[in-house]
């Protein structure tokens, strides 16, 4: 392959990482941990959430310190003390929260932070050679394209294009599928097989999807709580054992059982709405569907067709330019009361973000929708924390949250730890209306068990659930019917009873032809 | 009626040389506060900073009968100040917004307490371009008397407009106002280049004061400032934190501000002072033109807390 014959001409190196340690505070996130990955390695780190995997490679790479242990890179003791250090050691990462430059073009992002670059940028001569760099790249961008412009698929590209340009021999890439589709995550995994497969980069893959690291890891690691769980060659090792090593003894949360009735009424309705985006092109158009009690309502489709938007608006935290929402058969304005009146519940994407108040505890977030009412609120005035942080410790127990404490700010989380306190929040009371946008990503396969077995349990007992997502396996396994939207359209429909993989596939593509 | 003899002609020419004259202090804070934006900081002392250059300007100018070693200083000073606020803004947990009000009251208020004895004397004035030389009408001579501060500011739009895009610096600058995150990861000093930002900006404010002291209205009192340093954080927005937008916005505020001394000089005196309160206006109509419930600011760097 050409391509390959354009990277870096040394080989990767050898890394090994011995009795590392790390606290935070009381919390011991890694402890005693060793990895080894050989030049032109396939590695898969394991583990559930919060099992410390970000936390071992930013020791890795710099971001955090660690408290005991240390890094051999070829056979030498290496001191990495910031990002910069590990990226002259040949060491690049792809981190779970994208960090490309927005408001920049994907040339000045490519160009950035390379080594010798100029006070003055030359950019004919740097164009010139980042065409033919891309050239040789199986996955391509436009130049000048801003970033902002990009789907999530293609930052995630130009985040991977960006450390080979730097030259990285060793990439780190921490959940890089979870914002993928499933062709896209293939395309860019089976790229990077072929680059260790020639022996010329070697790839560390944190991911919680085994069907991705049986078919193209050679090696994993996993941790358990911090610990060294296991490790061994993919080849020899079945899901089963895998698993047994991630989890420990404990069992994964069955299905539930689906119960056969016929939905209700239409709890839920919208009508004819459009939305528009940021910069105020239409993202959702003349949206019509409804909600029924008793069932999970499923919205397939690429990201990036306008369900962002669409959540956006359902959760009041964007206007629509046209068209309304009924809930519970009147109009749906969006305010406290109603959402309180109707148990109107909704975990959106990126929940840290959207979902959170970042500065504070994880007590305060599980109390953001009943804080104001009796018991929390004396008299609807005075705050009772004790009760918040009785009812919030209470939570944390039955959702398995792996938070130091109430007290902890919620930042401090673990990606998937943040979506379980939301959904344990929205699912602590009753919900009549329940909306979900993505809401395994990023989860470990214990915890994807157990919230599906929650939002079928919630759709079995009368709740209308709308249920939107990038994941059609989710989609096809949740769904009593599954629509497909596509730029801001429903362009499809079909009953659970025959839905056909092919047909929605082929729906969900159609408009990028 | 002299003045009406070219008519709304006259008006027109003298609204042009009015925010000519007029529009420089506003180019120059706006292209030091687009400077400190990029940075990802907002600094609300600008006006502040703007004040204490025009009376270090002027004050240095007195003493050395050097005009333009007073444009130095008044930019010197105009960092130095600044350099507070930048290093009390890299404390943690600390409002740039907060800071940069408590820097508009300090800095004002420490010009006019170092200022008063230079109240009286007069300082040599900035000398004039004339680039109305070919033309015999009195109106078009004057409005084309051009400071060299105006073109010097011209042609710095034109190259911070070209560095932001064609140098390291520009690029390193852009990567930590928009995106922290990305920042880290390449390893940047964030702090040092907000602090070099910061700095960098307050030194353009100072040089904007400078000109108001030296140049035109060409004195020192406490009135002389009337909220240039504010409306320019305003014209930023307006600019979409272009450098080239920002000469042209300074242009239009210029010529709002210019409008009520320009229809005075036509003989039009009814309403004198609701012509004066155009900059006021614009500066409304500007921000309820950018706000919108449903678009994003366009252009505004990610970190900076007004566009959060
Ligand atoms: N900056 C921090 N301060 C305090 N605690 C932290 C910090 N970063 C991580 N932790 C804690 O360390 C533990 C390991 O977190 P880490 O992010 O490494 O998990 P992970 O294996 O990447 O999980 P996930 O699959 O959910 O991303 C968690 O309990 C987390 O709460
Ligand atoms: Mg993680």
């Amino acid at each position: 392959m050409n391509m390959v014959s354009q990277l870096a001409v040394e080989a990767p190196p050898s890394v090994s990482i011995k009795g590392l340690t790390k606290r935070f505070g009381a919390l011991t996130a890694l402890d005693d941990v060793a990895m080894e990955i050989r030049p032109g390695a396939f590695h898969a780190l394991l583990g559930e959430n919060g099992a410390g995997k970000s936390t071992l490679v930013k020791c890795l790479m710099g971001t955090y310190r660690a408290d005991a242990g240390h890094v051999l890179i070829d056979g030498q003791e290496a001191s990495i003390a910031s990002p910069r250090d590990a990226q002259r050691l040949g060491l690049g990462m792809v981190y779970q929260h994208f960090t490309l430059v927005s408001s920049m073009t994907v040339a000045e992002n490519l160009v950035q932070g390379e080594a010798g670059l100029g006070a003055i940028i030359d950019w004919p001569a740097r164009r010139e050679r980042l065409t033919a760099f891309m050239a040789d790249m199986p996955f391509r961008l436009e130049l000048d394209r801003q970033v902002s412009t990009l789907s999530a698929g293609e930052k995630q590209k130009l985040e991977i294009l960006k450390q080979l340009h730097l030259g990285s021999r060793f990439l780190v890439l921490d959940e890089p599928t979870s914002v993928l589709t499933p062709d896209e995550a293939d395309q860019i995994l089976g790229l990077m097989h072929q680059l260790t497969d020639a022996g010329r980069i070697s790839v560390v893959l944190i991911s919680h999807k085994l069907r991705e690291v049986e078919a193209y890891a050679d090696e994993v690691t996993v941790l358990r709580q911090g610990r060294l769980a296991g490790r061994g060659q993919v080849g020899s090792l079945d899901r089963s054992d895998m698993v047994r090593m991630m989890v420990g003894e404990d069992q994964l949360a069955a299905s539930a059982p689906r119960v056969t009735h016929d939905a209700g009424e239409a709890l839920l309705s919208v009508r004819g709405l459009s939305v528009e985006d940021d910069k105020g092109v239409p993202a959702v158009r003349d949206l019509t569907l409804d909600v029924r009690s008793g069932e999970i309502v499923g919205i397939a489709g690429v990201s990036g067709n306008g369900q962002t938007e669409f959540v956006e608006v359902l959760a009041g935290q964007r206007a629509e330019t046209g068209g309304h929402i009924e809930a519970g058969g009147r109009r749906y304005g969006k305010t406290r009361a109603e959402m309180r009146a109707l148990g109107i519940k909704l975990l959106p994407e990126a929940p840290l973000d959207n979902a959170c108040v970042r500065g504070m505890s994880v007590a305060e977030n599980l109390s953001l929708r009943t804080y104001d009412t009796e018991p929390m609120a004396r008299g609807g005035i005075w705050l009772n924390r004790a009760e918040m942080r009785k009812r919030a410790a209470g939570l944390i127990a039955r959702f398995h949250i792996k938070t130091q404490g109430p007290d902890a700010a919620i930042e401090t989380l673990s990606g998937g730890n943040v979506q379980r306190t939301v959904l344990a929040r929205e699912l602590s009371e009753k919900a009549r209306i329940l909306i979900v946008q993505n809401p395994c990503f990023g989860l470990d396969l214990k915890a994807v068990a157990e919230i599906r077995r929650q939002i079928v349990d919630a759709r079995n007992e009368g709740t209308a659930v709308l249920l939107i997502s990038e994941d059609l396996d989710e989609i096809l396994e949740l769904a009593d019917r599954i629509l497909v939207m596509s730029d801001g359209r429903i362009v499809y429909e079909t009953p659970r009873s025959e839905a056909d993989l092919q047909e929605i596939g082929h729906h969900m593509a159609h408009h990028e032809e | 009626m002299e003045g009406t003899e070219l008519g709304w002609w006259g008006v027109l020419i003298a609204v042009i040389g009015g925010a000519i004259r007029v529009s420089t202090p506003y180019l120059f804070v706006s292209l030091g506060e687009t400077l400190t934006e990029k940075s990802g900081r907002v600094n609300l002392g600008l006006e502040g900073v703007l004040v204490m250059g025009a009376m270090s300007g002027y004050a240095t100018a007195v003493l050395t009968g050097q005009p333009w070693l007073g444009v130095l200083v008044a930019g010197c000073a105009g960092a130095l100040l600044s350099l507070v606020h930048a290093l009390v803004c890299s404390l943690p947990r600390v409002n740039d917004i907060a800071v940069g009000i408590a820097l508009f009251i300090f800095g004002t208020g420490l010009a006019f307490f170092l200022g008063k004895p230079f109240i009286n004397p007069s300082a040599p004035r900035l000398p004039d371009l004339d680039l109305g030389w070919w033309s015999d009408s009195p109106h078009i001579q004057s409005a084309l008397q051009i400071s060299p501060l105006f073109l010097f500011g011209f042609a710095l739009a034109l190259f911070l407009a070209w560095a932001l895009k064609n140098t390291r610096w520009g690029l390193v600058l852009r990567t930590v106002g928009d995106s922290s995150e990305a920042a880290q990861a390449l390893g940047y000093n964030i702090t040092l280049v907000r602090i070099a930002g910061t700095v960098a900006g307050g030194f353009l404010a100072g040089v904007g004061g400078s000109y108001l002291s030296l140049y035109f209205p060409g004195t020192w009192n406490e009135g002389l400032s009337s909220g240039q340093g504010l409306m320019a954080v305003a014209l930023v927005i307006f600019a979409r934190w272009d450098p080239v937008r920002c000469f042209y916005a300074s242009l239009l505020f210029g010529g709002a501000t210019a409008l009520g001394p320009a229809l005075q000089s036509a003989g039009v005196t009814a309403n004198y002072y609701l012509y004066g309160a155009a900059p006021y206006f614009l500066t409304l109509a500007v921000l309820i033109y950018s706000a919108s419930p449903r678009k994003a600011l366009e252009g505004a760097p990610g970190e900076v807390s007004i566009s959060r």
